[in-house]
Formats: structure tokens, sequence, C-alpha cells
């Protein structure tokens, strides 16, 4: 017998296939879960943090599978692109996560006209900020690869975006 | 002519070449990190021709989806500008294609935020962040190259030189689309130009100008890159793994 339980709380859960120790929740990928009132049928929708991100097809089985031991076999997911997701939507709990985790949280995104610059960031381990970054790019599109000029730790960052 | 469509097929078409052309140094890269930027930098460009493609397969409403347009058309087909589908060339060719696509791609995808179709703008308001990702990459190999060793820097101005022509088919009219390229130059000029200047780089003089790719008209390297990129599809419809 499968318990029919809250669709929301099952979808929260799901965690990140690329970074484990978030949810899709906390990382502000899902932005919506949706039960038609007459149907019972669930909704839910997600948004890519880039858009070549090759994890949605992971995340949206996850998404199914997790609905499915919850009691809603049926379920649809649908993913939108706007609003762009913003690295701004990742919660307080999520940056803590992250951190915890050996990756250092973004700051906050750059709006308005685009120009480079660079913030200190601060390393996950020891907590300096005499970090340099290694490469602008790291194991995941999101990511950049960092090191503590302190503790001599390679790190990954999370870029603002 | 169909102009959300034509101008989702060529600018998907931009993406997609450009994603080919820089997955062609994963495992090539002249350092790791570098490595692992271009395989990052093409696979946001795959990310946005899918978008593209797709949207431009629904608005043909001929049935064809993304993978119907990226492998199963030829190369008289394809809309994507010279430029992208130049040879890698060495490490400074591909910086300043690279400088050049994203001093595009910024302001193109930034007007297409702003344009009154939905789906485009939507493209358009993500897109636009990762393209300023690759501004600032390919400005900063060309400051460092241009403002290098004597070595670094005569390669750096002739790839410049050598790329220079295919910048003025980006800006050229294009009818009925939601977006008008001419009007990007300044904000193109406005990029490069400071970057060229701090890298100690010769801004080419304006002459040759090919054109052609948005009528299907394309350089040979087209046909040998869709070669590459599309025999597996077709060797085996459907393939999926």
């Amino acid at each position: 017998m499968v318990l029919v339980s809250d669709p929301r709380a099952a979808v929260a859960a799901v965690v990140d296939p690329e970074i484990r120790v978030v949810t899709i929740g906390e990382l502000g990928i899902l932005r919506a879960v949706d039960e038609d009132p007459t149907t019972g049928r669930v909704t839910v929708t997600i948004t890519p943090t880039y858009t070549g991100c090759p994890a949605m097809d992971v995340i949206r089985a996850d998404i199914r599978r997790a609905l499915a031991a919850a009691g809603h076999p049926d379920a649809a997911v649908r993913t939108v692109y706007s609003p762009a997701w913003s690295t701004d939507w990742i919660s307080a709990t999520g940056r803590a996560k992250l951190a915890d985790a050996g990756i250092a949280p973004p700051g906050p995104a750059r709006s308005g006209p685009v120009v480079p610059l660079t913030l200190a960031v601060r390393c996950p381990r020891c907590g300096s900020p005499e970090t340099e970054q290694v490469s602008r790019f790291g194991s995941t599109a999101c990511k950049a690869l960092w090191r503590c000029r302190s503790c001599s730790e390679p790190f990954d960052h999370l870029k603002a975006l | 002519m169909n102009g959300p469509f034509d101008l989702a097929l060529a600018l998907g078409d931009d993406a997609l070449i450009a994603a080919q052309r820089l997955a062609e140094w994963t495992t090539r890269a002249p350092e790791m990190e570098e490595d692992v930027a271009l395989a990052n930098i093409a696979l946001d460009q795959l990310g946005a021709a899918r978008l593209l493609l797709t949207y431009a397969g629904e608005l043909e409403g001929a049935g064809r989806d993304e993978d119907a347009l990226a492998y199963l058309r030829d190369d008289r087909e394809f809309r994507n500008c010279l430029l992208v589908e130049l040879p890698n060339g060495d490490f400074a060719v591909t910086m300043a294609k690279l400088l050049f696509l994203s001093a595009y791609q910024l302001p193109l995808y930034t007007a297409l935020a702003g344009c009154a179709d939905e789906r485009l703008a939507a493209i358009g308001a993500k897109a636009r962040k990762e393209s300023a990702y690759h501004l600032d990459h390919a400005s900063l190999w060309a400051r460092r190259l241009g403002d290098g060793t004597a070595e670094s820097h005569r390669r750096m101005q002739a790839a410049v030189d050598q790329v220079w022509p295919y910048v003025h088919e980006l800006f050229a009219p294009f009818p009925g689309a939601p977006v008008d390229p001419t009007t990007l130059r300044a904000a193109f000029d406005a990029t490069v130009d400071p970057v060229l200047a701090e890298a100690t780089l010769a801004r080419p003089a304006d002459g040759w100008a090919p054109a052609g790719g948005r009528d299907g008209r394309h350089t040979e390297h087209l046909s040998y890159l869709l070669a590459e990129m599309q025999v597996l599809h077709r060797a085996h419809p459907g393939a999926i793994w």
C-alpha cells in the first residue's frame, strides 16, 4: 500500500544530483508544486541553473520517483526559463550546507550593466579571505575552482549568477 | 520569411556550431583549467542552442524537434554566421573568435530579453548572463596574450586580424526579426575597442566583409564539421543512450 502524502514535501526533499548536500528547493531550482483540485494530479515546475545543465533529466526523473513514492505516480514536470535562475535564490539553509560541504557559497549576483568584478571569497575550510581563483570554471557549470592562500586547500566556489 | 522563426534558427545555429567547435578542444586545451573552461562554455552554447532550435521547430510547425534541426539538415540549410564555423586555429584564434562572438551575443541576448516574443525574451534573459561570463573569459585571455610576450602578442594580433573580417556579417540587417542586429554594433565596438587597446592590440581596418551564412552560403569548413557532428545520428536515427 502506498500512502498518499504531501507532494510539496516529497519534491522539496529531492537532492541536487551534482551537489548532493542541498535540495532542489534550497537551490531555488524548484519553482512550484501544484495539485489539481479536481484530479489531484501534481505538476512540478523547475528551472535550470544554466541553460546547458546536464543534470536536468536526472532531476526530472528524481522528482517523478519521489512523487511516485509519495502516492502521486502521474505527476508532470515542466521546465520554465523565465525568470532566469539566480544564485540569489539559494536559501540561507542551502548556503550553510554548501559551506559545510566545502563549497564557498556565492556572493550577491551582479545586476544592471554587466561589468567584470571580483569579490573576496572566503575559504569554506578556515574562513580566511586570503583566497585566489585557480580556474574560472569548475567541475560543474555553476562552479569555479579556488584555492586558499592561508590553509592551502583548494575548494569549489558557486559562481554568483 | 518568418522573422521569429528565422532569428531563432540563426541564433540557435550560431550557438550549436560554436558549441561543436569549442568541444573540439576537449582533451586538447593548453592547460587543464582551460580544458574545463572551454568545455563549460561549449555546454552553455549547447544549452542555448537547444532552447532556440526547439522553439524554431515549434514556430515552423512541421514537426521538427531540436534533434531533427541539428542532425538532419545539410550545410545549405544552416543559418549560422561564418565566424562560428571557422576552424579553431591556434588558441589565440579560438579566443579571438570567442571574444567577438560573446561581444555580439551579450547585447543581442540583452535586446532579446526585452523583445515582445515571450519565449525569445526568456531565452535572452537566461543566456545573457552566461554570455557575460564568456566575454569576461575571452577578454582576460586577449589581454594576457596581447600584453604578454612578443610571441603571444604576435599570435594574438594575427588571430584578431584573421577573424576580424567575419564580424561584419553579425550586424547585417535581419528582416522581420524581433531584434535588429544593426543596432548592436555600437555596443560591440564599445566592448571590444577597450579590450583590444588594453591588450596592446591594433583594431584591424574594416575592409573585406565575407557574408552569406544567414542565407545558407557557408565556407567548406561547415560541411566537415557537420559530417562529424551528424554522422552518428544519421547512421543510427533516433539513437539514445
